[in-house]
């Protein structure tokens, strides 16, 4: 049986829709390509790391997003060193410890976290969180600030996918522990975490992508000065926060400059998507 | 015996407690029921410090009336318009977009291979995408590319981008897990692929349509980075699409940020919005329940 008109008609009108829908990355890639173009071909790359400060609208612009990068890798690998531990913990709570009423409400609690708007968390942290830190170490907006704020927001994230990692170990490793005699934490350290290694280290990777791409919570605690960060009390200033503070007013070179920084963003990105996504992938081949 | 075999199978697995001198033990279990805590504690503390600052200001007029001095007094009506009008484009352009693409994905897929994996790449780079890349992308495009200025549509589309490999995945995946039987019936019956489509596949997978619905608008509302760039602040009544309109999120954003003394008005926005997540939710949760029992899912 051949398909009818109708049905041929309809079956291209959804390839057009996937075909549009698939290329909104592709556009993005291109737009950013090319508004980033002037500043790639006329400083040239090397200047964003090796020029002397940031000074992207002065009559002889400086390009160096040195300080900036540090930013964003200082508070993503604090708020990762601070989230992880803390949120494979609460995933194993709610699979191991917990009792099954405590363990669905605390599995509500962690996917409201989780729905709370980052720009929530940023005036949470900007009213509440930077004057404590004040009273202790000022100027209070600082990258510990940025740090907290950002582990907060991503503990969720790791929890609630290790917690699905950990439903998915085949119940007969689980049966063959009790039957050994282990006790409960030899159980988890010596079963259970082996055998969702590959989910962990994948909610993992896109909680880190989550850290580096967030943008309002950041720029509300974090200060916002250019400068590499000495001590946990600096405030500092991520690439995100860069670019949301000054595409408003850029022109020409500086403008190009953020769309550089945009880019770098979606390269960490993508390369952090891939990587979690050949984790997985491995765990269904391995 | 049968008891602990139960337990296995129902939750978690809970092997009973030792007293004793099995310390890696006990302190683990300490440890856990601690960071439970310390989390709990934060979430207590977050949410009571919103509510407790923020009701006190909340009230008819609040939600009725134009801001007044950058948003220190009168109200935040024209902010609630902007943000639906902002949401309505969105959804308005990623439903359909969404829609026709899962079930390419899904109930043509063997028919586009090729081209289906690429589209399924794409969608995935596309969710990792950081929300100012896409205000960025939505600034150069929409805004200065296409013409459309600091506006609710250029917001709305770049919205649109943003939440649409969300509503995919979800609509792809409630389609994959109706039965095959159903396919086979609807084919068995000749029925045409559109029909199986509309009256059969579709209103079976609704539930999971409806969960990704939910998540789709609540990354919308929450929303704030790639605004800043693409619908703008201004904070009047907006006359048409065309208008520049201030969502919700950059309302809290530039009340705490730019405006000395907007704090009370931004921890009662900052209520307002979560107040509408929340209703957001339940209201379509209930609708899928509806849906649910009148439909021929099987529950």
């Amino acid at each position: 049986m051949s398909p009818s008109r109708t049905e041929t008609s309809l079956l291209w009108l959804l390839r057009a829709l996937a075909a549009i829908a698939g290329a909104i990355t592709l556009l993005i890639v291109v737009f950013l390509l090319v508004e980033a173009w002037p500043a790639l071909r006329s400083p040239g790359f090397t200047h964003f790391l090796s020029d002397e400060a940031w000074f992207p609208s002065s009559s002889t612009p400086q390009f160096n997003i040195a300080p900036m990068v540090a930013g964003t890798v200082a508070a993503t690998l604090g708020a990762m060193l601070l989230a992880t531990p803390l949120g494979i913990a609460a995933a194993l709570f709610c699979r191991f410890y917990a009792p099954p009423a405590l363990a669905s409400g605390f599995r509500r609690l962690l996917e409201l976290l989780a729905g709370i708007p980052s720009v929530v968390y940023g005036f949470w942290g900007l009213v509440v969180l930077t004057p404590l830190i004040r009273q202790w170490a000022p100027p209070g907006q600082s990258l510990l600030a940025a740090v907290l704020i950002l582990s907060l927001m991503i503990l969720p994230t790791i929890a609630l996918l290790s917690e699905t990692a950990l439903r998915s170990i085949p119940r007969s490793y689980l049966q063959g522990a009790a039957a050994l005699g282990l006790s409960r934490w030899r159980t988890i350290s010596g079963v259970a975490l082996p055998a969702a290694r590959c989910g962990i280290a994948s909610a993992i990777m896109l909680a880190a992508g989550r850290a580096i791409g967030e943008t309002m919570a950041v720029l509300m605690v974090a200060g916002n000065i250019v400068q590499v960060p000495d001590s946990i009390f600096a405030p500092v200033r991520t690439l995100t926060a860069n670019i949301a503070l000054e595409l408003g007013y850029a022109m020409g070179g500086h403008r190009a400059a953020l769309f550089v920084s945009g880019l770098m963003l979606l390269v960490l990105i993508v390369v952090l998507v891939t990587l979690s996504d050949w984790i997985m992938r491995e765990e269904i081949h391995g | 015996m049968a008891e602990k075999t139960t337990r296995v199978v129902s939750g978690g697995f809970l092997p009973p407690a030792r007293r004793g001198t099995d310390w890696p033990d006990r302190i683990a279990t300490v440890l856990m029921w601690a960071v439970a805590l310390l989390i709990t504690a934060v979430f207590v503390w977050i949410v009571g410090d919103l509510v407790l600052q923020g009701l006190p200001h909340l009230s008819w007029e609040y939600l009725s009336a134009g801001p007044e001095d950058a948003g220190r007094g009168g109200g935040i009506a024209p902010i609630l318009v902007s943000t639906l009008l902002i949401l309505a484009v969105c959804m308005a352009v990623s439903i359909p977009l969404g829609l026709g693409t899962a079930v390419l994905l899904s109930e043509f897929g063997r028919r586009n291979q090729f081209f289906g994996r690429l589209v399924r790449y794409s969608l995935d780079v596309l969710a990792g995408v950081p929300s100012i890349v896409f205000g960025l992308f939505g600034n150069a495009f929409f805004s200065i590319t296409l013409g459309m200025g600091f506006s609710i549509l250029s917001g709305g589309l770049t919205l649109s981008c943003m939440v649409l490999p969300l509503l995919i995945r979800s609509t792809e995946s409630a389609l994959r897990a109706v039965p095959d039987d159903y396919r086979r019936a609807a084919a068995a019956l000749g029925l045409p692929v559109f029909t199986a489509l509309w009256r059969i596949l579709l209103p079976a997978a609704t539930p999971g349509l409806i969960a990704g619905l939910v998540l789709g608008i609540g990354r919308a509302l929450a929303e704030t980075a790639a605004l800043l760039f693409t619908s703008g602040y201004v904070d009047r009544m907006p006359g048409s699409l065309l208008d520049s309109g201030r969502a919700l999120s950059i309302h809290i954003y530039d009340l705490a940020m730019n405006v000395p003394g907007g704090e009370s008005n931004a921890y009662a926005s900052a209520v307002v919005l979560i107040g509408l997540l929340l209703v957001i939710n339940a209201l379509t949760f209930r609708a899928a329940d509806r849906w649910l029992h009148q439909g021929i899912t099987p529950v």
